[in-house]
């Protein structure tokens, strides 16, 4: 059976056909039961190509299914192939299990839509891209992936596209993006000239055996981590992730938290060799992890959208994962990714089912109290919460700690700091958010409250999934200190993580730095209890105390601002420029010049026709004479 | 037997004729019989070149010749009809509608 791996992306796709197509004459009922049942069929496949994965031995990894030569010029070759392997295995089945049950959630949150085919169309659309995004057998696949994903995402941010500021954040997500993606792009080509092969396994080959240098992998390494950080909302390029959540919150679940902005944590730990051989880039990998995971939680504090604190959230616990795989584990931060697929599509479902019940209210100055009105929805965003804020046997602190613990052993105190203090501020917005939203007085305006309703089935049964996974899937990566056997995860992951050194610590250590996650964690939450239930008025005496830096980090460092009036604004002042000087004058100055040239001289020899009909016969006979003469004397 | 110089002395000078008299004269119906005559000339070199050479092709246009000329003389005059139908004149100088 596993060798259907290769339908995974093309089911979807299929599906995402159909409803284009058919969309407009097809039944509501049809197009909800298909769109989810194709998922459904790509999960299946999903769980048998890992299942059957585990019977082959390592060395026949990866399986490649080549369907047919797609480009073929000269020394240029790309197969159309896709790949088996730990890895991508591991994403289908985030991608297609999380997908689905977002998928699901989707059919009771888009009911009343009126682009109901429309939307799921789009999101079929980008579970075929990114599936084909994590297995792809070469970098341009990979990269057709990449784009696809893309696409959809703006499609999806401007999905009410009727409203101006989800039309303008889906421009916005784009832009950016395309910044990052000319970089990857940039890298990609180099690839091709240094090494001649996008395959995966060539790139791999290539390296360990020494066709390139230390210094054109670092070149081609950042290249594409570039393309990483536009893609995963990384510093500089964050600032279209917060923007995004205009989207339908599903399309936050599953594009912006889950899978999608993950790519790039995907494509590092992917080319893990090459970062691995650099060095250099690994190290700014971490760097700008580290910095992101802090300077991004910070911006969570204060803010007061429900979606804005999870999409701060997400590019924070991105950060994290690239700080697992900056300092070598690679599988850590693949860890995280799974378990954070899990808690932040959870949190968001359970936030889209806030909003749903409070008529589409975002801010949490206008929640509070609601423990008692949803009674589904505040447990599964609690297990959500403590999953994310790392408190102990929830699976968020099973991975996080995985980070912080091999970011010390590898030596990067530096970093392993800042990843400490990006988990405290981690705990403490977290659980602001839950006292905002569940906990304290009731701010609901009456107009809202008399609609108060839990979710439907449709919506909560997906979030009970969610919430029993976001507990549960920690547990298939133990820490090495309970048993080196019990990181079932990593072990499963080796044949294509190669792990160079591997870094051991003293047992005392290990636990000490557990204690130290566990506490840093407790600690966030208990000031979040007292900021927020135990004394209230803290948080207006902080604000009173520093307005300054409250107005800093409100306005989120004034990031948006500083780039409109560096780069937005200086590009458009140009264009008008040239508009009114190279376009209008030039431009225009030859095209109409043109015309009139013509005009003129047509009106020169417009003389020529006097309408007189002798004329025309003299013309005709001296032409007929001098032809005749032409043919006597030449 | 007359020498086949006068036969196409004979052409030349009609088809001459024929020339000036199309450019001389005004109304259509005059310029129409010049061309007929221009058409008429052709024809006598045609037939003087074919006994000479004692082949039948040259007779065989003129054959052509007549019949097409026949034709001409239906389509032109019917214009010519028409023209004056709507202009009441059929003078060549008034008719400069396609003037630029």
């Amino acid at each position: 059976m596993t060798e259907i791996f290769w339908l995974i992306p093309f089911v979807p796709a299929l599906s995402a056909f159909i409803l284009a197509v058919f969309g407009k004459i097809l039944p509501k009922k049809y197009v909800s039961f298909q769109a989810c049942f194709a998922v459904f069929i790509s999960f299946t496949i999903s769980v048998v190509s890992l299942l059957g994965l585990l019977r082959i031995s390592h060395e026949n990894y990866p399986i490649v299914k080549t369907l047919f030569s797609w480009i073929h010029s000269g020394s240029f070759e790309s197969n159309l192939s896709l790949q088996l392997d730990p890895l991508s295995a591991v994403m289908a089945l985030v991608v297609s299990g999380v997908g689905f049950l977002i998928h699901v959630y989707s059919v009771g949150y888009m009911a009343e839509d009126k682009g109901y085919t429309r939307y799921f169309t789009y999101l079929n659309l980008f579970t075929f891209a990114m599936l084909l995004l994590v297995m792809g057998s070469n970098i341009v696949l990979m990269f057709i992936g990449w784009e696809g994903v893309g696409l959809c995402s703006y499609l999806l941010i401007g999905f009410w596209y009727e409203k101006h500021s989800a039309a303008n954040a889906g421009k916005k997500a784009f832009i950016v993006n395309r910044i990052g993606d000319a970089g990857f792009l940039l890298g990609i080509f180099f690839i091709f000239v240094l090494i001649g092969s996008g395959e995966f396994t060539a790139i791999n080959k290539a390296i360990s055996g020494g066709v390139i240098t230390q210094g054109a992998a670092t070149l081609i390494a950042i290249l594409l981590f570039v393309g990483a950080i536009g893609k995963s909302a990384q510093i500089p390029l964050y600032v279209w992730l917060p923007d995004a959540m205009e989207g339908p919150t599903p399309v936050s679940a599953l594009i912006h938290a889950a899978t999608m902005v993950t790519a790039g944590v995907y494509m590092v730990s992917r080319m893990n060799m090459l970062y691995t051989f650099s060095g250099v880039a690994a190290q700014i990998v971490a760097i700008v992890g580290a910095l992101t995971a802090v300077y991004a939680a910070t911006m969570a504090l204060t803010q007061n959208d429900i979606k804005r604190v999870l999409a701060y959230s997400t590019i924070s616990q991105i950060g994290f994962m690239f700080i697992g795989c900056g300092v070598g584990a690679y599988a850590a931060g693949m860890f995280h990714l799974y378990t954070h697929a899990f808690f932040k599509s959870l949190l968001f479902l359970a936030a889209g089912s806030v909003m749903h019940a409070l008529s589409g209210e975002l801010d949490m100055r206008k929640m509070g109290g609601l423990k008692k009105y949803l009674p589904l929805t505040y447990p599964t965003f609690l297990i959500g919460a403590i999953a994310i804020a790392g408190v102990p046997f929830f699976s968020g602190f099973f991975s996080k700690d995985a980070i912080l613990t091999q970011a010390y052993a590898n030596g990067q105190y530096f970093i392993w700091a800042l990843g400490i203090m990006g988990a405290v501020l981690t705990a403490f917005y977290m659980f602001r958010l839950i006292f905002l939203t569940f906990h304290g007085q009731e701010r609901i305006e009456p107009e809202a409250k008399k609609h108060l309703h839990e979710s439907p089935p449709m919506m909560t049964i997906p979030l009970v999934i969610l919430a029993f996974f976001s507990v549960v899937a920690g547990y298939i990566g133990l820490p090495v200190v309970l048993g080196k056997n019990l990181n079932w995860f990593g072990r499963f992951l080796e044949p294509v993580i190669r792990v160079s050194h591997e870094a051991h610590l003293e047992i005392g250590t290990e636990w000490l730095l557990i204690l130290i996650s566990v506490a840093v964690a407790l600690v966030g939450i208990y000031i979040a209890y007292v900021f927020y239930i135990r004394n209230p008025q803290i948080p207006h005496a902080l604000v009173a105390r520093f307005p300054f830096i409250y107005k800093l980090l409100y306005n989120k460092y004034y990031v948006d601002e500083i780039y409109n009036a560096a780069f937005v604004n200086s590009t458009v002042k140009g264009s008008e420029i040239i508009y009114d000087h190279f376009d209008l004058k030039v431009v225009d100055g030859a095209v109409n010049g043109t015309g009139s040239a013509t005009n003129f001289s047509g009106k020169i020899l417009s003389y020529l026709q006097t309408g007189l009909l002798k004329d025309y016969a003299l013309v005709f006979l001296l032409g007929a004479i001098l032809f005749l003469g032409y043919l006597l004397f030449f | 037997m007359i020498p086949l110089s006068y036969f196409l002395i004979l052409s030349i000078i009609l088809f001459v004729l024929g020339t000036i008299a199309f450019f001389i004269k005004k109304d259509l119906i005059t310029m129409f019989m010049a061309v007929e005559i221009m058409l008429n000339a052709a024809n006598l070199a045609f037939i003087t070149f074919a006994r000479s050479a004692n082949s039948l092709d040259g007779q065989v246009i003129v054959f052509f010749i007549i019949t097409v000329a026949a034709a001409e003389a239906v389509v032109g005059l019917a214009i010519i009809l028409l023209i004056f139908r709507q202009k009441k004149t059929i003078k060549s100088e008034d008719l400069t509608l396609m003037k630029g």
